[in-house]
């Protein structure tokens, strides 16, 4: 366990300018920036509101499980944060988020440096279906890393980090579809991780695999602390114990959820500040 | 879901019946299928015996009452009209299919598949009529009389290009909006997500599609019996007035007899296998994108 978040993100692939933008800026420090802050977050589909209000301030470096019951919106919570919510039809998000102090609900806002900074891990592992090179290669390509032995460089890379490299080094150009669900969301992963980002979002990624292949990407989400800064969407309160640092409760209220509670780990388990956590993360832990 | 209607009181009968329904069902349209087959065969045996396959082939002409029975010409005729639409009517179809699939805001795309829908409704006759009174006379003005392979690829590739434009605008868009998510978060490019990501991973299924309009293509008889001329002849140039085997089966079968009748018949045999043939790699090749995706099947 890295429990002192200390990396350097630039020092991440040789040459860290590989894929286009600098990280320098974000080399976290104990009082620097936050990764992410919302602020009065409020997100509705056409006139439903399922987020109210939504405050939360993300340190950087460490994991933050974002916890709560079925369908109160921490998926559309995470979407925000890489406006892939614009993608969602009637899908409206108001109040402020900015990542590393950067406007990004702003017009002004460059998506696609956003979207390369926040990478997004899906619940079901979604490879193209192409083959195993294909799928990391293609996004450095768009990315503007033009020389091959770069691409292969990072891929190499990547891979080694999501503990896939030995399994698939002799086969890259199979198809992605032919790795078992757990190495296809480990190749997502690297995939997401080859663009060099600054923050991941994971959306409940070990929820659609069997429990060893959902617990190896949950070791790698331990070993990936620190070195980015990353919130997880879980159902899974064990899981939520042994891989957050910080843990936000979402709670659903007539008027849309909101944030019933954001703590340490240790502190929202063994003393919450609302009933309703400690109801819910002692209910649902049996 | 747990039924609430009543099907406990008697569900084993039920059951049986659906069971034994099905069952018949199934095997009509298997021995139907196998019926027909063995019918061709059986019709088509007393030419392949007596004139011989190669005769077919080899012969100098097609006057089946004077036993001269060369069906090459005709084979090349429809598989030359079937390749033309075919090398018409794809490019037009794909690039209509992406226009809808990528550019078209949804009313536009509503109003566009309506009105492919429309025109895949077109009785072939009325096409075919439309082709002869329409543009076999400006052919003719070129290069008469007309009525020739060009005319018939024409009219052919305007009945098939809705089909290949509405069933690969169903693929791409299905394969887009699979993959909009995952390529937008990666912040690909509108280009790369249509062009690296959905054609690629549509293009097993763009090939069927293409086959299956292919399969049409070939099989089309009234079109091509109206503008293509019925003149038995190699296919020499474009505006060559011939004749295809399915024309040639139309034209002939009121009146044929004996090994005419049964020349017919290995004609129409030969149009099964190459359209057996064709199903069988659309088959293939579907199979293959299900091996290729099995992640989207199971989901």
């Amino acid at each position: 366990m890295h429990a002192n978040p200390v990396a350097d993100p630039a020092a991440r692939f040789t040459g860290s300018n590989a894929t286009g933008h600098s990280c320098a800026q974000s080399v976290p420090a104990a009082d620097a920036a936050p990764a992410l802050t919302l602020r009065d977050v409020t997100v509705a589909y056409h006139d439903r509101v399922v987020l109210r209000d939504v405050s939360l301030q993300l340190a950087v470096g460490r994991v933050t499980a974002l916890l709560g019951p079925s369908g109160c919106g921490k998926s559309s919570l995470l979407q925000c944060c890489n406006r892939l919510s614009d993608l969602i039809d009637g899908c409206r998000v108001q109040g402020n988020i900015r990542v590393f102090g950067e406007d990004i609900l702003a017009a002004a806002c460059d998506l696609r440096r956003l979207r390369k900074r926040v990478g997004m891990i899906f619940q079901k592992a979604n490879p193209f279906p192409l083959s195993i090179r294909r799928n990391i290669e293609l996004p450095l390509i768009e990315h503007g890393v033009r020389d091959a032995q770069q691409r292969d460089h990072i891929m190499e890379k990547v891979l080694r980090d999501v503990g896939l490299w030995q399994e698939v080094r002799d086969r890259l150009q199979a198809p992605a579809q032919s790795l078992s669900g757990g190495q296809q969301q480990r190749l997502c992963i690297a995939r997401a991780l080859a663009l060099a980002p600054d923050i991941l979002l994971m959306d409940e990624p070990c929820s659609a695999l069997d429990p060893i292949a959902g617990g190896r990407i949950e070791e790698l989400i331990g070993e990936l602390r620190g070195r980015y800064s990353i919130v997880l969407v879980t159902h899974n309160l064990f899981q939520a114990r042994r891989v957050a640092d910080d843990v936000a409760l979402l709670w659903p209220m007539p008027d849309g959820s909101r944030l019933l509670e954001f703590a340490p780990r240790e502190t929202i388990f063994s003393a919450p500040q609302h009933e309703l956590t400690g109801l819910y993360l002692r209910g649902a832990m049996g | 879901m747990i039924s609430s209607s009543p099907s406990t009181s008697s569900p084993w009968s039920i059951d049986l019946l659906l069971r034994c329904w099905q069952r018949l069902a199934a095997a009509v349209a298997g021995g139907v299928l196998l019926l027909l087959v063995a019918y061709l065969i059986a019709e088509s045996l007393p030419a392949l015996m007596r004139i011989g396959p190669l005769a077919l082939l080899t012969d100098p002409s097609w006057h089946p009452l004077e036993g001269s029975f060369a069906l090459l010409p005709m084979v090349m005729a429809s598989v030359g009209i079937a390749l033309l639409a075919m090398a018409l009517a794809l490019p037009l179809g794909l690039a209509i299919a992406l226009f809808l699939t990528v550019y078209a805001g949804r009313r536009l795309r509503a109003i566009y598949v309506a009105m492919l829908e429309l025109l895949a409704g077109i009785p072939s006759v009325i096409l075919g009529f439309w082709g002869l009174v329409a543009l076999v006379p400006v052919i003719a003005r070129w290069q008469a009389p007309g009525t020739s392979l060009l005319a018939a690829a024409l009219v052919l590739a305007l009945m098939i290009t809705p089909t290949i434009a509405l069933l690969s605008h169903l693929v791409l868009r299905q394969a887009a909006q699979t993959h909009a998510l995952t390529t937008a978060a990666l912040a690909l490019s509108h280009y790369a997500h249509i062009f690296r990501v959905v054609l690629p991973v549509a293009m097993p299924a763009l090939a069927s599609t293409a086959l299956l309009a292919l399969g049409r293509a070939l099989g089309e008889t009234m079109v091509v019996l109206m503008v293509a001329g019925n003149v038995v002849q190699f296919p020499a140039s474009l505006t060559t007035p011939v004749r295809s085997l399915t024309a040639n089966i139309a034209l002939e079968m009121a009146y044929a007899r004996q090994e005419h009748r049964s020349a017919l018949f290995v004609s129409g045999l030969v149009l099964l296998l190459v359209a057996g043939g064709l199903y069988f790699l659309i088959a293939r090749l579907q199979r293959g994108d299900k091996e290729q995706a099995p992640v989207e099947s199971a989901a």
